[in-house]
C-alpha cells in the first residue's frame, strides 16, 4: 500500500470499491445471495482485512483522528491472531490475572514473535510497567 | 379551628414526581454536578515534548488513568497554547457560530480533563444545547432502540426489531434475561432487524467474550459495553484497565464490529470511589481516556448513573455537559436519554427536549421501544408507551429525532413478516417449529404479557443449539433464501457486507438507505442558521404524517354524514323577517347561519334538535316565551346574543352556535359583557341548556338567578377540541353575509327535509 488514502476516498465501498476484497480476495460484487446459495461464499469472504483496517486509519488520520487511527492499525495487527488467543491477552490484561509484570511480557514477545504484532506488543509492555508501578498484579480472585 | 397543613400538600405528595427523591449537594460525599472542593485546577507541563504534569499531579504521581490520557490524548503541541486560553474565552468560542468546529477540536487535543470540564460549566444550560448541535460529530442526528422482552421470547424479538426498524432506528440493541439466551436473542433480532429495510446496526449486549463471539458470528454489528471510569479505583473494580479496554477496543475493530465505550455520571459515586471530585470531572477524565483509546464514539450522559445525577442540583445540566465534552473531543455520541431517570413525565419530556431540538448520532442510547415491563435494560426514559409522544414532539419542533411514524397496517404486517421469517429459520435449520397460535399471538401483542409463545426452557434449548452447532450468520442467511424470505436475506447479506470496507468503524458511522454515513462523508457543518443539519421538505413531510390527523374533509364529510341522518329531527320553518318583539317576557334566541341548515350537533355531539328543545322548554319553566330567530350576518356567539337580545320584547336573548357555545345577553350590555356564557361546549349536556333557557326568562322577568355552573375537571379542551371546532366553525361563517336581517324561525315537525 503505497497509496495514502483520504476522506475523499470514503467510504471505501463506494469511491473505491475495488480496494474492499475479503479475507479470500474476493470483491464486494462476487459476493451475492446467489453465490452464498452455491457454497462460494463463507464467513470467511465477510470479514475484514489488515489491509482494510489500514486504509481506514489512513482516512482517520486524514480527519484528524490520530488516536482512532492508531487504534485501527493496533487492530490490523490482531485481525490474524485467532480469538482465544485474543482473549486470553485480554484475559491477562485484567486486573489482577497476571501475577506480575513477566506474564505480560511474555504475552508481549508471544505477539511480537508470533503475529508479527509490533505495535499491540509495545503496547501491553507499557501496561506491564504501569500495573507495576500501580501495585495491579495484587490478588483479586 | 387551624389546620395541619394545606392540603395542597397531599395533592403534591399524589403526584408521580415525588416517587423521585432528591440528594442534598454535598462535595464531600460525591453529591456535586460541577464542582467540588477536591476538583483540581488546570494545568498542564510538557518537558521536551512530553506531559511530565497535568492537572495537579506530576508525572510520577500519575495514577493509571493520568497516565494514559496524558500519553495517548494530550498533544504536546497543542497544550501549551489550548491551556493558556482563558476558560470563559474558550466557552464563548463553543458557542460562536463563526468559529469552526475543527478549530474547536484540535483545541481539545490539548486539553486536560479539569481544562474541558471548566470550559463547559460555563455555559447554562441552553448554550450547551447549542453548543452540542453546532459540535456533534455527524451532521445527521440519529437514533437508538432497545429490543427486548420479559421472556427473551425469539418470536416477539423479531416482530419487536422489525418494527424497530420501520419506525426508522438506526441500531438496535438487546440484552437477556437468562444470560444464556444471548444467542437467541442475537438471531431473533437480526432477523427481524432484516425485515423492511437494511442497515440497522443490531448488537447483542452480553458478557465480553460472549459479545464478541456473537459478532464474529456475524449476528451482531456493533457493540458499546465496553465501560470506563474516571478513578483508578472504580476502573480496578470494574475488573478493568485502561490498557485492557484499549485493547479490547482494538479486538473488536479486528474483527470489523463498530463499537464505542460507556462512560457516565455517577458510575463512581454508585461504585463509592469518587475521590470526592464532582461528576463533570471525573466523567471528563472518562471522555479523555476514550479519546486516548482510540474508540471512534462513546455512550455518555449518565447511563446508569444518570438517575443518581438527576438527584443532585444541576444534575440534568450535568448530563448535557458531558455529552458536550465527547463530542468536542471529536467522538461519536450515544447521548444517554437512556435509563429512566424519574416518574415524573415533564421531567422526561424537559429531559429529551434539548436533544431532540440539538440532535445527537443516537438521540437516546436505548430509547425503549418496547413496553416498559419488557425492557430488560431497565426502562428507558422513553419506552414503547411514549413513542407516539415523542413522534409528536418531533412535529410539534419540527425536530428530526430520527423517528418515523408507522401506518397501523403496516405494522402487522411488518410483524407478520418478522415472525414468518424467524419461524422460517428456526424450522430450516432444526432449531424449533413454532406453532400458528405461538405466531398469532404474538403478532398482536402489544408485550410479553400478552403473548402465548416458547417457554423459557425452549428458549434456552434454542440458544444452547445456536452456540453448540456454531450457527453463524450465512447459515440464517441461506436458511431466509431457501424458505423464500429473499428480501430479508439480501438485506442481512448487505449489512454483514459491510464489514469487508470497515467503513461503518469511522466516527459517527450509520447506515442510511444502504449507504454508510459517518462524521466522514456527512460531517456537521454548522456555521450558523442556514448551515448544518436541516430537515428537507420530504423529510418534514415524514415527520408530520402522524396518525389520525383531521382534515377539512374528514371533519366535513362526518358532520354532512350525521345530517343527513338527523335532518328529519330538526326541520325548521322559516317565517319572514324578524322585528322586535312587544311580549315583555319574550326570550329571543338567536340561532348561528348554519344551525340546523349544515350542522346538526355540538362539539360535545348532542343533537341540536335536543338542545333547542331542552332552551325553549327552559325559557316556558322559568316563565318566558320563547322566539327563535336565526341570525344571518354574524356566527360570533356575543353578537349573536347581543342581536337576539335587541330583538326580544324583555331585552333578554340568547346566543346559540350550532357548535353548542351559548350566551345570555341583555340589549342594554356591551357586546363582550354578557349575563352568562357557555364557552365549553364539549362539556355542557342537555340539563346546562335547559337551565340556561330557565335562567334567561328569570333575567326577562328582573330576578337574578344564579348563573348556571357547567363542571369542568380542567380537560384540556382546547387541545381535544380545537382543530374539530376551527373546522366546523369555518362552516358557520361560511354562510354569513353581511348586512343579512335575521329571520323569525319556527320548529316545524312536519316540513319537508331542508
Amino acid at each position: 500500500m503505497t497509496e495514502r488514502l483520504t476522506a475523499q476516498d470514503y467510504p471505501i465501498a463506494e469511491k473505491r470499491p475495488e480496494l474492499a476484497r475479503g479475507r479470500q480476495g474476493k470483491g464486494l460484487d462476487e459476493i451475492t445471495l446467489d453465490a452464498l446459495g452455491r457454497g462460494a461464499v463463507a464467513l470467511e469472504d465477510l470479514t475484514i482485512t489488515a489491509d482494510a483496517l489500514r486504509r481506514q486509519a489512513e482516512i482517520a488520520r486524514s480527519a484528524n483522528r490520530p488516536t482512532l487511527a492508531e487504534n485501527f492499525e493496533r487492530a490490523a495487527e490482531l485481525v490474524d491472531v485467532p480469538q482465544d488467543v485474543v482473549m486470553a491477552v485480554y484475559e491477562l490484561l485484567r486486573p489482577g490475572r497476571a501475577k506480575n509484570a513477566g506474564d505480560l511480557v511474555e504475552a508481549a514477545a508471544m505477539l511480537r514473535e508470533t503475529y508479527g504484532a509490533d505495535r499491540m506488543a509495545a503496547f501491553v509492555e507499557e501496561a506491564a510497567d504501569v500495573y507495576e508501578r500501580r501495585g495491579l498484579f495484587a490478588f483479586r480472585f | 379551628m387551624r389546620a395541619n397543613r394545606w392540603r395542597r400538600f397531599s395533592d403534591w405528595d399524589e403526584r408521580p414526581l415525588r416517587l423521585d427523591r432528591f440528594a442534598a449537594e454535598d462535595a464531600e460525599n460525591g453529591f456535586a454536578a460541577f464542582s467540588s472542593p477536591a476538583d483540581p485546577e488546570p494545568n498542564v507541563t510538557v518537558e521536551t515534548g512530553r506531559i511530565a504534569g497535568m492537572d495537579g499531579v506530576a508525572e510520577a504521581d500519575f495514577d493509571m488513568i493520568d497516565r494514559f490520557i496524558a500519553r495517548y490524548h494530550l498533544d504536546p503541541e497543542i497544550a501549551p497554547e489550548a491551556m493558556a486560553m482563558p476558560s470563559p474565552e474558550i466557552a464563548r468560542m463553543l458557542v460562536d457560530m463563526t468559529v469552526p468546529r475543527e478549530a474547536l477540536v484540535r483545541l481539545a487535543h490539548g486539553m486536560t480533563p479539569a481544562k474541558l470540564a471548566e470550559a463547559v460549566a460555563e455555559l447554562n444550560a441552553l448554550e450547551i444545547a447549542f453548543a452540542y448541535s453546532k459540535m456533534r460529530a455527524r451532521k445527521t442526528p440519529g437514533n437508538q432502540a432497545h429490543v427486548t422482552n420479559a421472556k427473551d421470547d425469539p418470536l416477539q424479538l423479531a416482530a419487536d426489531a422489525a418494527i424497530a426498524v420501520a419506525l426508522g432506528f438506526d441500531e438496535i440493541e438487546t440484552t437477556m434475561r437468562v444470560s444464556r439466551n444471548a444467542w437467541s436473542n442475537a438471531v431473533a433480532c437480526c432477523v427481524g432487524a432484516a425485515v423492511g429495510r437494511a442497515g440497522t446496526l443490531f448488537q447483542c449486549s452480553s458478557e465480553e467474550a460472549e459479545e464478541l463471539q456473537i459478532g464474529m458470528a456475524g449476528f451482531s454489528s456493533y457493540a458499546e459495553t465496553v465501560s470506563v471510569y474516571g478513578t483508578e479505583k472504580s476502573f480496578v473494580d470494574g475488573d478493568d484497565t485502561p490498557w485492557s479496554k484499549a485493547f479490547l477496543a482494538a479486538a473488536y475493530a479486528s474483527r470489523g464490529i463498530k463499537m464505542r465505550c460507556t462512560s457516565g455520571a455517577g458510575a463512581e459515586l454508585l461504585m463509592g470511589f469518587h475521590e470526592r471530585k464532582s461528576l463533570l470531572y471525573l466523567e471528563a477524565r472518562c471522555l479523555c481516556l476514550q479519546r486516548a483509546m482510540g474508540v471512534q464514539g462513546t455512550q455518555n450522559g449518565g447511563i446508569d448513573g444518570a438517575p443518581l445525577t438527576a438527584t443532585v442540583p444541576g444534575g440534568m445540566r450535568e448530563l448535557m455537559a458531558e455529552n458536550l465534552i465527547a463530542v468536542w473531543l471529536d467522538l461519536e455520541c450515544a447521548s444517554g436519554n437512556d435509563a429512566r431517570p424519574t416518574e415524573s413525565e415533564i421531567r422526561v419530556g424537559a429531559k429529551i427536549m434539548p436533544y431532540l431540538i440539538a440532535g445527537s448520532d443516537l438521540i437516546c442510547s436505548g430509547f425503549g421501544s418496547i413496553l416498559k415491563y419488557d425492557n430488560s435494560f431497565n426502562p428507558s426514559l422513553l419506552n414503547g408507551e411514549e413513542i407516539e409522544d415523542y413522534l409528536v414532539l418531533q412535529r410539534d419542533f419540527e425536530a428530526d429525532g430520527g423517528l418515523t411514524p408507522i401506518a397501523e397496517e403496516d405494522a402487522l404486517d411488518l410483524r407478520v413478516r418478522a415472525i414468518d421469517a424467524i419461524s422460517a429459520v428456526f424450522e430450516e435449520l432444526g432449531l424449533a417449529a413454532p406453532t400458528d397460535e405461538m405466531k398469532g399471538s404474538v403478532a398482536a401483542a402489544s408485550g410479553s404479557a400478552d403473548t402465548e409463545s416458547f417457554t423459557p426452557r425452549e428458549v434456552v434449548a434454542i440458544s444452547e443449539a445456536i452456540r453448540a452447532r456454531g450457527i453463524t450468520v450465512v447459515d440464517v442467511i441461506r436458511a431466509l433464501d431457501a424458505r423464500g424470505f429473499r428480501q430479508e436475506a439480501e438485506n442481512l447479506l448487505q449489512l454483514v457486507k459491510l464489514r469487508i470496507s470497515g467503513d461503518y468503524l469511522q466516527t459517527s458511522a450509520i447506515v442510511r438507505d444502504g449507504r454508510v454515513i459517518s462524521a466522514i462523508n456527512d460531517p456537521n457543518d454548522y456555521l450558523g442558521p442556514g448551515t448544518g443539519y436541516r430537515v428537507d421538505e420530504a423529510r418534514r413531510a415524514e415527520i408530520a404524517a402522524i396518525r389520525d390527523v383531521l382534515t377539512r374533509e374528514t371533519v366535513i364529510d362526518q358532520e354532512e354524514e350525521y345530517a343527513r341522518k338527523a335532518a328529519a329531527g330538526l326541520r325548521l320553518k322559516t317565517m319572514g323577517p324578524a322585528g322586535r318583539g312587544e311580549d315583555p317576557r319574550e326570550v329571543t334566541v338567536g340561532v348561528s347561519p348554519a344551525f340546523g341548515r349544515k350542522l346538526f350537533r355540538t362539539l360535545g355531539g348532542l343533537a341540536l334538535s335536543d338542545v333547542l328543545s331542552e332552551i325553549v322548554a327552559g325559557i316556558a319553566e322559568g316563565g318566558g316565551t320563547a322566539r327563535l330567530v336565526r341570525m344571518g350576518h354574524t356566527a360570533d356567539t356575543s353578537f349573536l346574543g347581543l342581536s337576539a337580545a335587541r330583538l326580544s320584547g324583555s331585552g333578554v336573548g340568547i346566543g346559540l352556535q350550532a357548535k353548542g357555545t351559548a350566551v345570555i345577553h341583555h340589549a342594554d350590555r356591551l357586546p363582550h359583557n354578557n349575563l352568562e356564557l357557555f364557552s365549553n361546549a364539549p362539556v355542557t349536556r342537555l340539563e346546562h341548556y335547559r337551565q340556561l333557557g330557565v335562567n334567561a326568562a328569570r333575567h326577562a322577568a328582573g330576578e337574578i338567578p344564579d348563573p348556571v355552573v357547567v363542571p369542568t375537571r380542567g380537560e384540556a379542551m382546547g387541545a381535544r377540541y380545537h382543530a374539530r371546532a376551527a373546522l366546523i366553525h369555518a362552516v358557520e361563517t361560511s354562510l354569513v353575509s353581511d348586512g343579512a336581517a335575521p329571520e323569525d324561525i319556527a320548529l316545524d315537525p312536519e316540513g319537508p327535509s331542508p
